[in-house]
Formats: C-alpha cells, structure tokens, sequence
C-alpha cells in the first residue's frame, strides 16, 4: 500500500518543528513518518481491541459469515447451472478469491476512510490537522478494526478451494502472478478509498457514493467478465481500472480471453495501475485536503 | 393515535432531510441492480423459468429488490442503532416514563422512515431498471395496491424483527454483534441476494417460512402476479401472522427486559 501512503498529505501548517527531539523526528522521509505514525495508531487500536478479546473473536467471525453469504449465493447459483457467464465454479471460486483477498486486505489497512465525511462534517478533522502527522496516515488508521481480517480469511478459504480444485498449466509466470495481482488488487482498491475520501471533503454525506465503487467494484470483480455488458467492461478497465485487480490477471492464470481484445501480457500492468492509480488518488486527496475548511460559524 | 401519526409524519420529514444522503444513496442502488442484474441474465440464460420466472420477471425482482433495500431496512439504518444507544445510555429511563407506548412510538417513527424511503430510494432505482432493462411490469392496475399493502406487512415484520434485536442492548449493552448477524439473516433470508424459489431443498423450505421471506420475496411476487385470489390472502395472513407475533414477542421481552434490567447511570 507504500504508493497511497507515499503522497504528502497535511497543510502546510503541520510541518514546523517544535523542539530538538521532534526534529529528529521530522528529519525522516515523510513517507516512512506517515508508515511509522500509521504503525503506532494501528497498534494502540489493537491493543484496545485486545482488551475485548471475546468481542473480537465474535465480531472477527461476524465479518467473516458476512461475506460468506456472498459465495454461498454463488455456490446456490451453481446449483442450477453448470456454467455461468461459460465460466465453471471453481474458475468463478477463483476470480472470487482475488477480488475478496484484495478487497479485504485494502478494507483491513484503510477501510476506516470511509469514516472521513463524518469528521468533516462535525469539524473532528481539526484535530487531526493539528497533529504533527500527516492526515492521511492518521484518517487511515482511524479506529483500526482488526476484525476485519476474517473478511480476508474467508477470501483467502474461497482462493484455497479455487487453486485446489482448479486444473491450471502451471508456469513460473503465473505463480509469480498469485501474489502480484493480490497485492496490487488491494492497492488499487486502496486508491479508490483514498479517491473516494477525498470525495467526501466536497460531498459530505453522500459517503454512500463511494460504496458503489468499493463494495459494488468487490462485488462486480466476483463475477466473470463475459456476463456483463461491454460498455460496463470498458468503464472499469479504462475509467476506473478495477478489472486489474482479479479480471486480467486471473484470466491470464486461467488462459481465458479476455471480452475486450486487449493483448495477455495487459495483465502485468496491473503494479504499474495500481501506482498510478495510487499516485492520481494521492493527487485528488491532497486538492482535496487544501480545500477543507472548518464548520461553524 | 394522533400523537403516532405526528411521530410518523416527523420520522418521514427527518429523512427527507439528508437530500445529498439520499440522492447518493439511489446512485449506490442502482449500480448495485446493474451488477445484480447482469448476474441473473447470465443464470435465465443458461436456465429460462428458472425457479418459475422469466427473465423480466427475474430482472423486476432485481429492481424491486433494490428499491425494497432502504424502505425495508434490510441493511439496517433505521431506528435501532439509536434505540441501543439509548438502552446503553440509560435515556431509555426516561421514555418509559412517557405517556407513550415505547414499541408503538417507534414503530410510528419507522413507518414514517420507510415511507419516505420508500419513495425516495425506491422510485428511481425502479425507474433506472425499468428504462435500462426489459423487466416485467404488472399484468393490471390492481396489483399496485395489492403490492404496496404487502410492502407494509413487510416493513412491519422488518420493525418486529429489529426491535427485538434492539432490545437485546439490555442484556449485551453493545448490540453492534446482534445488528450485524440480523441483517446478515435478513440480507440472505429475505431473497435480496438470490429469490428464495432458487434455494435447493430444505434450505428453500426453511427459508420460505421464516419472517424475512416477507420483506421481499413476498411483496415481489404479488408485483409478479404469484398470488392472487386466496393466494393472495394467504400471503398477507403469512405477513401479518409474522408481524403480529414478533410484535407479541417485542412487547414480550420488553416487559421482561424493563422488570429485571438496572438502569445504567447514576
């Protein structure tokens, strides 16, 4: 996720330095200030999350039923039909396992933004804006909730079943592809979190807005890409580049073609779009941040 | 009934306020029946009449669905998070000492909710699907009534069933666990994710006669013309039957809960 946090967030306001050891500690690059600021609130929410650990269990298992009902829908679909879309269950288990493990790994380490229209709305984000750290490391911290890896566990149960059951050519290529399109996936979705905050500085309760991309994007990515129509297909390849997170690369590892004539080594974009896409997100976030101002009278 | 009619009328107003809210609200709705609706052309194709359907009736269910989501709460967001906080608070000290009765109170104010969802997150996703798909449209005028009445059983039942879980803030005080498996149940049980004819087996029976099948999957198939004449009547006496003895059972647990249940606070 380095590329989304990479970007210098923060007015300009936050930058003077106070005494001898807080000029140590700005003398660090500012991205590795933000990943250290970001480690630090992480761990104090985890320890708080500790301190209930039957309430984490509980809620960890929750989030993982909760998308369990995804593919059991599927699963029930399979039981009526043989193929959908031309594609069998465990090659839809598979674009399934991608799309759900990058989508949780991202709604794990920045699902918290989503929280971000709200502090705008009521002026909490001062408080934010006066720390001597940048904003979007603290806004992506933000009340950590660990329990949200039982959504990546159960991704990552759906790919295991997927890659067990799959009769796939094995070369190093697509080995090397598993945990490329995973990492990349996420921090392309993480792009669209950062894009979709900054969103939220303009449009402050339509948060609603950015579900459509996230948890729509998640959902539309389980699916094969033959069931949808093309000029659907061309929006989330060329506009917003979600079809680089399970579409093109598993369809490589699959050997299928994908509906929109685009050559297979498209497929090993997928860092360089997430970086870019990270870097635009990046760009949005910062316009975005310069335009807050405070509520109140 | 003065008094619930003006709670009601303050529920609708109250959400007819975030415009911005809603309006991002009907886009999220839409794109979700786009996706949604892709997935059943692709199954009708492979399977025509499946589970009894054709493929428009299958697509009105997307888009009947999608409108149903807000007004029905099935992803909650109604009155219950602020129920649980009121219980955890102790606030609920002082509403049980109104000259009001706490579960009609609410139910008024939730009613008013779904009205004003109803019409403003359900219109336009329905119109959306209606001018972008082929989706079946009702076979006579009558039917509209006939659907709107089992919308209501259906919101009703939706209320019975998120008072229950509010109240159990009484005994948990963090109710976040209880509201997230209800609307997990709700979501899968209620036909929102696939209709409930397509369970295989024991599954779709089971899932037939539980109270969320009343949220969508009934008030689609009367829009679908699945029951008429005493069809019909038996499938609001299903509704109300449901809504009549979950709101039992709120009123139920309510006493138990206000008997025994310590006040938090000072």
């Amino acid at each position: 996720m380095a590329e989304t946090v990479a970007v210098r967030p923060g007015p300009e306001g936050s930058r003077e330095p106070g005494g001898s050891a807080y000029f140590a500690y700005e003398e660090r690059p500012r991205v590795l200030e933000g990943l250290r600021a970001y480690g630090l609130i992480v761990g104090m929410w985890v320890r708080s999350t500790m301190a209930y650990r039957a309430s984490f269990v509980m809620t960890t298992f929750g989030n993982l039923a909760a998308t369990a009902f995804d593919f059991l829908t599927i699963v029930l679909m399979f039981t009526h039909v043989d193929a959908l879309g031309g594609y069998t269950l465990p090659e839809v288990a598979l674009l399934y396992g991608v799309s759900a493990t990058a989508f949780g790994l991202c709604d794990l380490l920045l699902g918290s933004m989503e929280r971000l229209g709200r502090r705008v709305r009521d002026g909490t984000l001062d408080t934010l804006l006066v720390r001597p750290v940048p904003v979007l490391a603290q806004v992506a911290a933000d009340r950590f909730a660990l329990r949200r890896i039982g959504r990546i566990l159960q991704g990552l149960a759906v790919l295991v079943y997927a890659l067990a059951t799959l009769d796939i050519a094995w070369t190093p290529l697509k080995v090397a592809m598993l945990p490329v399109m995973v990492i990349s996936g996420a921090a392309v979705f993480g792009a669209v979190f950062v894009a979709g905050a900054a969103f939220q500085f303009v449009a402050q309760d339509a948060s609603q807005v950015q579900s459509a991309f996230t948890y729509g994007g998640a959902t539309l990515l389980q699916y094969p890409p033959t069931i949808f129509a093309k000029d659907l297909v061309r929006g989330v390849t060329f506009v917003v580049p979600l079809a680089f997170v399970s579409w093109l690369p598993t369809l490589y590892v699959l050997d299928r073609d994908y509906p929109l004539d685009l050559p297979q080594w498209v497929a090993f974009l997928a860092p360089v779009v997430a970086v870019a896409v990270g870097a635009l997100a990046g760009l949005a976030w910062r316009a975005a941040l310069r335009t807050y101002r405070s509520t109140g009278s | 009934m003065r008094l619930y009619a003006v709670v009601a009328a303050g529920g609708f107003r109250r959400y007819a306020t975030y415009r911005t809210a809603t309006a991002a609200g009907v886009f999220t709705n839409t794109v979700f029946g786009f996706i949604l609706a892709y997935t059943y052309i692709a199954l009708w194709d492979a399977r025509p009449q499946l589970g009894g359907y054709d493929m428009a009736q299958a697509l009105a269910y997307v888009w009947i669905g999608q409108g149903l989501l807000a007004a029905c709460a099935m992803m909650g967001g109604g009155f219950e998070d602020e129920l649980m906080e009121r219980i955890r608070t102790g606030d609920i000290a002082v509403d049980l000492y109104r000259p009001a009765d706490l579960q009609l109170w609410w139910l008024a104010g939730d009613l008013g909710r779904a009205a004003f969802q109803l019409i403003g997150r359900g219109v336009v996703p329905m119109l959306a699907g209606a001018l972008a798909f082929d989706i079946a449209l009702p076979g006579s005028a009558w039917i509209w009534p006939a659907f709107l009445l089992s919308v209501l059983l259906g919101v009703v039942v939706s209320f019975a069933v998120r008072y229950l879980v509010a109240l159990s803030a009484f005994w948990l005080l963090d109710g976040a666990g209880a509201t997230q498996m209800a609307w997990l149940l709700g979501l899968f049980f209620s036909g929102m994710l696939l209709p409930l004819p397509l369970f295989p087996g024991l599954l779709g029976e089971v899932a037939r006669m539980l109270p969320w099948s009343s949220l969508l999957q009934i008030p689609a198939d009367v829009y679908l013309g699945k029951h008429t004449g005493w069809g019909l009547v038996e499938a609001y006496a299903f509704q109300g039957g449901w809504a009549v003895a979950l709101l039992l059972a709120g009123r139920l647990l309510q006493s138990v809960a206000t008997r025994r249940v310590v006040v938090q606070g000072g």
